[in-house]
């Protein structure tokens, strides 16, 4: 098919002009600060762009107008129909034409004996338009048989005003540095900051306003969840209630930021993002020791530890003079790839296989860019190459580890982290050690025959000693918490280019770097190290460092990042919704010294994020995803969040931080139904006590088999790295709510502890039900429904002596009459937790 | 699917919900009649599909190749011998056979031609020779992995790398359901196995997940013990009546909460619930097989009778098909046998054999197999040299990639053929002219090519079958290589 592709394109194109060499364009690697003007020109453009559109298709699709951007309109087109052909890769590139860079011998404004692909402003002298337009089925771009579909007419209207405009390229706009842009004025004293500024201008322009501030419970309980991951209890709303001050809502997030839990619920993204599990993930799945980076994660989103430092720990935490524990911790950021355990597979492969999933999680993670499609062939959007890829997998090639671990043992290096009380007793043991070990010397030296007799006993005695000692100092060791980390080779090991990614077909020898799109990097050493990757990464400047980050930052907040493909900033990724609030952003969080905490309360505490979820059912048909922000968002909860949600309301949650994971209750076998019985994780014992009710954080993560409860709401598996979680709607999701033991169990503890409250009116109570699980107050309809309901229940209950007993059968001392209302309550609490307000943040 | 056609479709899904809201709910609930079901299946078929459902029986661990399918008479008299380095071309092997004689070892067992098709088969499979007209074997398959996990992971989700969507979720995600109480894509895992007890290689959820395509997609796995569904039993004592009556409160709230709030998701929510409560009803009556007659019990054999046997999950895969499932794949472990092959064999072949044949003839009778593919298959197959101890009644075989054995039945595939060609070793896969060949052209299948044609019996082209991820329109069948449809095979 592709010969064919070929063959009509040499008809058409090349065959009319002489073949020129090829050359790759480097792009001017210096570009820091350029071309920021042209940009500039797109943005001011954008926001006075006339808008009778559709929001949809604005966002995505726009149809034809005067004002046509490359950066926003153009290029998706290109990209997405030609580049594949004629894009950046050298070896899939079709009649020597690219139309990814306009300066190039191979770009469209290039004279081909007098004919040009693109002449600016004038349609009937550029081939492009010809053969996008042409009813010829031969002749048509792209080639029916290539499966690409074709342009939709307001595609071509597109490319159609673009041309006439002047065919005016622009740097692509995630790989040139933001730079602040000018707020919008204050168009309402209430829509103040940056935020709300960039948000109203847009609004604006299509005509729309946005909705009024949400009330007080919705609000504390949105921001509750949204930054510590659990719902507000009814004395923490009351308070907010009572607190009339101007200041009672900046308060709130304040102390919100402040608790704990924020951390908890802020590493649980970061988790997502850089795959990390208790198992190894292939082969026997056996578990790994990594949750002091966990702890680290938590502890540091807690600290507000500046995000490039963050950064950098992670990537090269190990290469610190004296590295801190923390910072060794993190390094283990390069070992969260999936690892094989020795014996089966091709141990070269193993090791390339770990490079490659270390360079594509840093592509991912800190980039974003899906560095991984370079592994084979130069990237068919991007402008990263083969070369690019291999450069950067230099300087994680180069760890002084094995590349597949030693069965179930722990995989070296390592660190050991002894509490302070083992750390004493290691010490006396090793102390001991010394003495007994010289003691035995001396009597060894025993020289005389006299002496050596009387030496014997004693020689047995210390001998045993050693032993006893060494034995318990072997034991100590295997109860000291562990964590894997990063550590470097002396010696450096070679990279290449490997042919078609094959292990085993090195090609061109390559020198650690950076991808060359990209501002280089600078380094007074010859050899460049991680440690300067980490510091070319964190540099102020960076295009895409800070761009990526805050707008996964937003993303928590909204349901959908400013780009809604926040894991992919490259040429295939979607454009900025708010391309202006994005750089203020992210310009605003290098000036803050990466400030994450600061970021965050920006954005919770602007008019935008405050809104009303509340509207029309056309606003929410007309977008969804609420992309242009004109309502407050409203999208379901993640997995972790309706669990400890769970637990909290119905006075079970267990807050203790830190440490191993915990592996609350799940159905039976389902680790033996995927695992080999040699695995360390074949068969899962649940925990028993008050650790099986902790936060959902710390659950065990079988990578083969995760908890259902989690995955079933769309928790990925920590098999790749993942910026952004689905949210689906799934009657298996309804059957987990609805039957799940512990989620049944916290219904019927919270039952019980509404019935405790005998003071209360069933009205009454019914109303503290409903508040402490949907953080409102029932209006009169709903206290109608609610008893109702109740009155249903308990009738049913009434008729149904077993089911009574069998709800009940916990509790000991209690009437068959009690035991019908904690029943029919139990029910009633299991309603709300079915409720889709409940597991919405709305 | 651009975002714009994605917007409309889930436009007239929320408006369809919206529409219907004062439809659904309580009212279906009271009468626990099923609401129209919502197709989300958006691909419209090039073709006229073939077969509307597959049964895919994976042999986890790799069936032998040689002592099943691929009959190599010549090998008696090379018993022992090293295998030529022409043939081994500087293959990779695994870690476990690196470094070691590479000495010849013929199957022990005896094989024959079968039916009118005179397929060969050997005596291993007694009961699927009795279908050999049926089955078309595929004796030229390939694929890039050696290991277990890349293999699995490879034909299950059409590549190596974790993290891509699998056969049955493309199927959900392209062509929707086609009954409205169940899922669309069940795993049934064969809860033991005769083989292989200790070295039994470890599966994944990732082989029935979604990758990037939304979770609803993903294989429900049914349990062979308790309830089949996870979390579909209701708590002990929660009756049908008082699950019955909580719905009923939770959706009135839920359309009042509708009515004030605007999103039309919550009608989504509505729907699923309702959805839950009927599987509730209908997957228990899909898993009790009391009502069958003795001589279907008979037909699948005497394993029938133990829940998670694989012969139970063949008469499951069966009654799912019958009630619209769409994809049912059902996992058999205990395959991979380094050594002790053929006492291995022996156990591992009475559990599958009678009850495949069995589910070609079930499905025959029932007029089913005309529409219903099955898929038969390993990750890869087994080398012709021997590992471990070695004698011409005991011998183990290392992985092989280079060939291997498949077979179809049904959805419009012919039967009694075969198709491919191996080398007098069953090394590589040869053309018509004995030479070596990896080409579509020669005869060569790679696993893409596979999937490949399971989707064009189903009604889809592969190149078309698509889902924007990571920029790029993703395909079960990858975006780098090119697929083929095997044509040939197909009636």
């Amino acid at each position: 098919m592709r010969s064919a592709i070929v063959q009509k394109h040499k008809f058409l194109i090349s065959a009319r002009f002489a073949k020129g060499q090829r050359r790759r364009i480097m792009q001017d690697r210096n570009k820091w600060n350029v071309d920021r003007n042209r940009l500039w020109l797109c943005r001011s453009r954008f926001t006075r762009m006339p808008l009778l559109l559709s929001i949809w298709t604005l966002i995505s699709l726009p149809a034809a107008s005067d004002t046509v951007s490359f950066n926003r309109d153009v290029r998706a087109i290109l990209s997405d129909r030609c580049f594949q052909c004629h894009g950046p890769n050298e070896e899939t590139r079709q009649a020597e034409l690219r139309l990814d860079v306009a300066d190039d011998r191979e770009g469209p404004f290039h004279d081909r004996d007098g004919h040009r692909v693109i002449t600016p402003k004038d349609l009937q002298a550029s081939a492009i338009w010809q053969r996008l337009t042409t009813n010829d089925d031969a002749e048509r771009m792209p080639p029916a048989e290539s499966n690409v579909k074709p342009l939709t007419s307001g595609e071509k209207q597109v490319i159609r005003q673009w041309i006439l405009n002047g065919a005016q390229y622009e740097d692509f706009w995630a790989f040139v540095s933001p730079q602040r842009p000018t707020a919008p004025d204050a168009a309402d004293p209430q829509w103040n900051s940056p935020i709300d500024r960039f948000v109203l201008a847009r609004l604006t322009v299509e005509k729309m306003t946005p909705q009024p501030a949400a009330d007080k419970r919705t609000l504390i309980r949105r921001v509750t969840l949204d930054l510590t991951g659990v719902p507000p209890t009814p004395t923490e709303i009351q308070r907010f209630l009572n607190d009339q001050s101007p200041e009672a809502y900046q308060d709130l997030v304040d102390r919100l930021l402040a608790t704990p839990r924020y951390g908890e619920h802020m590493a649980k993204y970061w988790l997502d993002l850089v795959r990390f599990a208790d198992t190894n993930g292939i082969h026997h799945d056996h578990y790994r020791e990594m949750t002091p980076y966990r702890d680290w994660v938590i502890r540091a989103f807690n600290a507000n530890l500046r995000f490039d430092d963050f950064v950098t720990y992670q990537i090269a935490g190990d290469l610190y003079e004296q590295p801190t524990i923390d910072q060794q911790i993190a390094s283990g950021f390069n070992r969260l790839h999936l690892v094989i355990d020795r014996g089966t597979a091709i141990p070269e492969e193993s090791f390339n296989r770990n490079v490659v999933d270390r360079v594509s999680a840093f592509g991912t993670a800190f980039l974003g860019l899906t560095l991984g499609c370079a592994v084979c062939h130069d990237h068919k959007y991007d402008p990263v190459t083969q070369k690019d890829f291999y450069q950067l997998s230099a300087f994680f090639n180069n760890f002084d580890t094995t590349p597949e671990t030693p069965g179930r043992d722990t995989h070296p290096p390592f660190i050991q982290l002894p509490t302070p009380a083992q750390s004493e007793q290691l010490k006396l043991l090793a102390s001991r050690v010394a003495t007994v070990t010289v003691e035995i010397n001396t009597l060894r030296k025993a020289a005389t025959p006299d002496e050596k007799a009387a030496a014997v006993a004693t020689l047995k005695q210390k001998e045993e000693e050693l032993k006893a000692v060494t034995r318990q100092n072997a034991d100590l060791n295997t109860l000291v918490q562990v964590s894997l980390v990063s550590k470097e080779r002396t010696e450096i090991r070679p990279a290449y280019i490997l042919t078609r990614g094959a292990y085993d077909q090195p090609g061109e020898q390559v020198e650690r770097n950076t991808p060359s799109f990209l501002p280089p990097l600078d380094s007074a050493e010859s050899l460049k190290t991680r440690m300067d990757l980490a510091r070319w990464v964190t540099d102020g400047q960076h295009p895409l460092t800070a761009r990526v980050a805050v707008n996964r930052f937003w993303q928590q907040f909204f349901g959908v990042g400013l780009v809604k493909t926040s894991g992919d900033f490259g040429a295939q990724g979607e454009f900025p919704s708010h391309p202006d609030l994005l750089d203020d952003l992210a310009s605003s969080f290098v000036q803050s010294q990466w400030d994450v905490k600061t970021l965050i309360r920006a954005i919770v505490l602007s008019a935008t994020y405050q809104q009303s979820s509340s509207a029309p059912v056309e606003a929410y048909q007309a977008d969804p995803e609420n992309r242009l922000l004109g309502r407050g968002s409203r999208f379901r909860l993640d997995s972790e969040m309706i669990r400890d949600q769970m637990l909290l309301v119905s006075g079970l949650l267990n807050e203790t931080m830190y440490g191993k994971s915990v592996r609350p209750p799940q159905p039976p076998n389902l680790w033996k139904s995927v695992s080999m019985k040699s695995s360390s994780t074949y068969s899962f014992e649940a925990d028993t006590g008050e650790s099986i009710y902790r936060r959902s954080i710390y659950s065990f993560w079988k990578r083969a088999m995760p908890p259902p409860q989690m995955t079933i709401f769309d928790a990925p598996t920590r098999e790749s790295c993942v910026a952004r979680r689905e949210r689906t709607n799934t009657p298996l999701q309804a059957l987990v709510l609805m039957n799940e033991r512990q989620y049944f169990h916290a219904a019927g503890n919270a039952a019980r502890t509404l019935l405790a409250a005998n003071d209360l009116s069933e009205a009454a109570r019914l109303s503290r039900a409903y508040e402490s699980v949907t953080s409102h107050l029932p209006d009169t309809e709903e206290l109608a429904s609610l008893q109702n309901g109740l009155s249903g229940l308990r009738l049913t209950y009434q008729q149904d002596v077993e089911s009574v007993k069998a709800v009940t059968s916990e509790i000991k001392e209690a009437s068959h009459q009690e035991r019908i209302e904690i029943a029919a309550w139990t029910m009633l609490v299991n309603s709300l937790f079915n409720l889709d307000a409940t597991k919405t943040r709305e | 699917m651009d975002p714009f056609e994605q917007y409309q479709i889930l436009q007239s899904r929320r408006q369809f919900l919206n529409q219907s809201k004062a439809g659904l709910g309580a009212a279906a609930l009271a009468a626990l009649v099923s609401p129209p079901c919502v197709a989300d299946g958006n691909y419209v078929a090039d073709a006229l599909p073939k077969a509307k459902r597959v049964i895919f029986l994976f042999m986890a661990g790799a069936p032998s190749q040689l002592d099943l399918f691929d009959h190599k008479p010549k090998l008696g008299e090379k018993f022992r011998q090293p295998l030529p380095d022409d043939v081994r071309d500087g293959q990779r092997v695994t870690a476990m056979t690196k470094g070691r004689d590479h000495l010849i070892q013929p199957s022990m067992f005896k094989f024959s031609p079968q039916g009118q098709s005179g397929l060969f088969m050997s005596e291993l499979l007694p009961h699927l020779s009795t279908v050999a007209d049926d089955v078309c074997l595929i004796k030229s398959m390939y694929t890039d992995a050696i290991n277990h996990d890349p293999g699995k992971t490879l034909i299950c989700t059409g590549s190596q790398i974790p993290g891509k969507p699998s056969l049955g979720a493309w199927l959900s995600y392209g062509l929707g359901t086609l009954n409205k109480d169940l899922p669309d894509f069940i795993v049934l895992n064969s809860a033991f196995w005769s083989g292989d007890q200790r070295n039994v290689q470890a599966l994944y959820s990732r082989l029935w997940g979604t990758g990037f395509l939304p979770s609803k997609h993903q294989g429900v796995a049914f349990q062979s013990s308790g309830a089949p569904v996870l979390f579909l039993s209701n708590p002990a004592g929660v009756s049908r009546a008082s699950r019955h009556k909580m719905l009923e409160l939770v959706t009135e709230l839920n359309q009042k909460h509708a009515a004030e709030i605007g999103d039309p998701e919550i009608h989504t929510t509505i729907a699923q619930q309702e959805m839950a409560f009927r599987m509730q009803a209908s997957v228990p009556e899909l898993t009790d097989i009391s009502a069958e007659p003795a001589a279907m019990l008979d037909l699948y054999g005497p394993e029938v009778h133990k829940t998670g046997s694989f012969a139970r999950n063949c008469l499951l895969a069966r009654r799912m098909v019958e009630r619209g499932v769409r994809f049912v794949q059902v996992y058999h472990r205990g395959w991979d046998h380094h050594a002790a092959l053929p006492g291995k064999m022996r156990g591992q072949c009475f559990d599958i054999d009678q009850p495949c044949a069995a589910l070609i003839k079930d499905l025959k009778n029932r007029g089913l197999l005309d529409d219903t593919l099955i898929v038969f298959s390993g990750e890869f197959g087994r080398t012709v040299y021997c590992q471990g101890s070695q004698s011409a009644t005991d011998y183990g075989r290392d992985h092989h990639s280079r060939c291997f054995t498949a077979w179809l039945a049904g959805g419009g595939v012919k039967g009694g053929i075969e198709h491919g060609r191996t080398d007098e070793y069953s090394y590589n896969i040869v053309d018509q002219d004995g030479k070596k060949t990896t080409r579509f052209e020669d005869g060569a299948i790679h696993i893409r090519d596979l999937n490949a044609t399971i989707l064009h019996q189903l009604g889809i082209d592969h190149r078309r079958l698509t889902f924007r991820f990571q920029g790029l329109d993703q395909k079960l069948t990858g975006v780098e290589e090119e697929s083929h449809v095997l044509t040939k095979i197909l009636s």
